[in-house]
């Protein structure tokens, strides 16, 4: 078994393999590979017995389940009204300023991936963003040039 | 006319979660149809924002005959402007559990979910925890109740109710006709309570104080209080518990920042007010005798008169077209085409009058629209439109 068998296998074991599991497993997949590719969908379909344009269709559906290869450190950066009011944008322009790419790109070296999203829940302390599962709130440009540089210590 | 209403802060929901236990052991002492007839005689409607009565949801799920039934904890709090659900479970999760458990005991449910967004993840551990703990005293007092988180991954109209029972099948969250309703036909077929994260808090301080002191609380039609998420131009962003009923004009007062020119009330799907109207308008269920009544699941955003109406409206159309299933064409081209229509308007490439033509669009929406999400695109939209037209041709 390759490494993606072996964690499908794992995940359906532990989540089980009805339908009502989908979800979770592919959650499971997304949170190891960051992303799920053609293979593994494959792979959740055949090892749950689903049919595998139901399993690509409904990962398509969630913005949390990527379908294209993803970074290893996925930002998040809300673009919904408060955030927006509250200098969003500055917020990108840092981002995109330390890391070279833009929205939708991932750095050559595969560590960041950068994304906008709807509201995150945080408007009281707008601009929010994520980084994977982690929630950076009252964001300044300077604030960011910290979180990141913490991030690319991390990551090396 | 003019409110002597004045905005009364209260403290019930993130007071005393240690009682959860003796909260618990006394209220299943009850007969169901005793804790119904509580949850109806304090007039508790669902915080989620459609304001349905919580007892008689509660009731018809009880009634309903079905060997496996649910109670389901809708914490996908996607609408912008929302924050508080994510403070009531990192805060008090006890108490929404015992509300849970209860729910359980009255209609027969032995499985509860907690529908948890994937915004929110960092929750999960510690939510974990609590339910270890409360499943522990729950098979010391032989209750046979069972919680369990399900992870959203990313989609405001996975809280849509029947969106989300699709997402817990497995399935992509496309809203499911009505009739059935959950309480007959929900999560696989069975009948399901489904209840924002701040209805069931409610329910807890009903169970500990009684019907009657949640009642006295608020304005006829508008009983109790209600968890605000304050965001936007003002000095004091935050969560505020305050009893329904006030009138929007004490709540710029208090929250404004001396300079407000309109609040949104109930997110992007809810309505903008204009600073003319602050006074006529009250924040609480339909209903009300003097002037307009907005309900909301919460969100009260404040403008002030640095911000263009049009970058308002612009956003929220961004939200609602990347956001509708798709399923429905009122809605998934409906959306598509007012976003396009604003802009070319402002551009000019399109005649002031054209936005009449889209206000027509709305209408229509909110007819043939088959959820919650196309139905109100039309209240953001046309009461910007109307209040602030010069903004969105100049
Ligand atoms: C597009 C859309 C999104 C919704 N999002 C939520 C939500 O995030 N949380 C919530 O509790 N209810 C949400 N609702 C309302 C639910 O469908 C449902 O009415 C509510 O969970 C019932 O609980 P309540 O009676 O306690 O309010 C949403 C409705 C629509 C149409
Ligand atoms: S109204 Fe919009 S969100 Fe609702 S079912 Fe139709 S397309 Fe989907
Ligand atoms: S608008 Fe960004 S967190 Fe709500």
């Amino acid at each position: 078994m390759d490494p993606v068998q072996s964690l499908v296998k794992g995940l359906a074991d532990k989540y089980g393999r009805t339908r009502e599991s989908l979800l979770p497993v592919m959650q499971g997949v997304v949170q190891q590979e960051k992303y799920l590719s053609e293979y593994s969908m494959v792979e959740i379909a055949r090892e749950m017995d689903i049919p595998a344009s139901d399993v690509y269709g409904t990962a398509t559906f969630y913005s949390f389940l990527e379908t294209q290869p993803a970074g290893k450190f996925i930002i998040r950066v809300c673009k919904t009204i408060t955030c927006a009011m509250k200098g969003k944008n500055q917020i990108l322009f840092s981002i995109q300023d330390m890391l070279k790419i833009k929205v939708g790109e991932t750095t050559p070296d595969n560590r960041f991936t950068l994304l906008e999203t709807n509201c995150l829940g945080w408007c009281h302390k707008a601009p929010a963003m994520l980084i994977n599962d982690e929630v950076y709130t009252d964001l300044t440009p300077e604030k960011i040039r910290e979180i990141l540089s913490g991030y690319i210590k991390k990551s090396i | 006319m003019a409110y002597s209403y004045q905005l009364k802060r209260v403290d019930f929901i993130f007071k005393n979660e240690n009682n959860w236990e003796k909260v618990l052991a006394t209220t299943i002492k009850k007969k169901p149809e005793e804790i119904i007839n509580e949850l109806i005689s304090s007039e508790l409607k669902g915080r989620g924002g459609a304001g349905f009565p919580t007892g008689l949801k509660w009731k018809l799920t009880a009634e309903a005959k079905a060997k496996n039934k649910y109670v389901i904890c809708n914490a996908d709090e996607g609408e912008p402007g929302t924050f508080k659900d994510r403070e009531i479970l990192s805060r008090v999760p006890y108490k929404v559990l015992t509300a849970m458990a209860v729910c359980g005991y009255v209609t027969g449910a032995k499985e509860g979910y907690i529908y948890l967004r994937g915004e929110y993840k960092f929750l999960e551990e510690e939510l974990n925890k609590a339910i270890e703990e409360f499943h522990y005293y729950c098979q010391e007092t032989n209750l046979d109740f069972k919680v369990k988180i399900f992870m959203g991954s990313g989609a405001y109209i996975c809280g849509e109710e029947t969106a989300l029972m699709e997402s817990m099948e497995g399935r992509r969250g496309e809203p499911r006709n009505k009739p059935p309703f959950p309480t007959q036909a929900g999560y696989m077929d069975g009948p399901t309570v489904i209840n924002n994260v701040e209805t069931l808090v409610h329910t807890f301080t009903i169970f500990e104080y009684g019907a009657k002191k949640f009642y006295d609380l608020g304005v006829q039609y508008s009983r109790g209080t209600k968890l605000f998420s304050v965001s936007g131009d003002t000095p004091k962003p935050g969560i505020y518990e305050l009893e329904l009923g006030m009138s929007l004009q004490d709540f710029v007062y208090e929250f404004g920042d001396g300079d407000t020119k309109a609040v949104q009330v109930g997110g992007a799907s809810g309505f903008l007010v204009p600073r003319k109207k602050f006074n006529d308008t009250a924040i609480g269920y339909q209903g009300k005798l003097v002037g307009i009544s907005l309900p909301t699941g919460g969100s009260m955003m404040l403008f002030n008169s640095s911000r263009s109406m049009f970058n308002v409206l612009d956003n929220y159309l961004e939200f609602f077209r990347e956001e509708s299933c798709g399923q429905c064409t009122p809605c998934r081209v409906g959306c598509q085409q007012l976003l396009l229509g604003i802009k070319a308007v402002k551009r000019g490439e399109k005649p002031a009058s054209y936005l009449e033509k889209l206000l027509r669009l709305t209408e229509t929406m909110q007819y043939t629209a088959k959820c919650g999400l196309g139905q109100s695109v039309a209240n953001s939209f046309s009461s910007i439109v109307e209040n602030f037209r010069e903004e969105m041709i100049y």
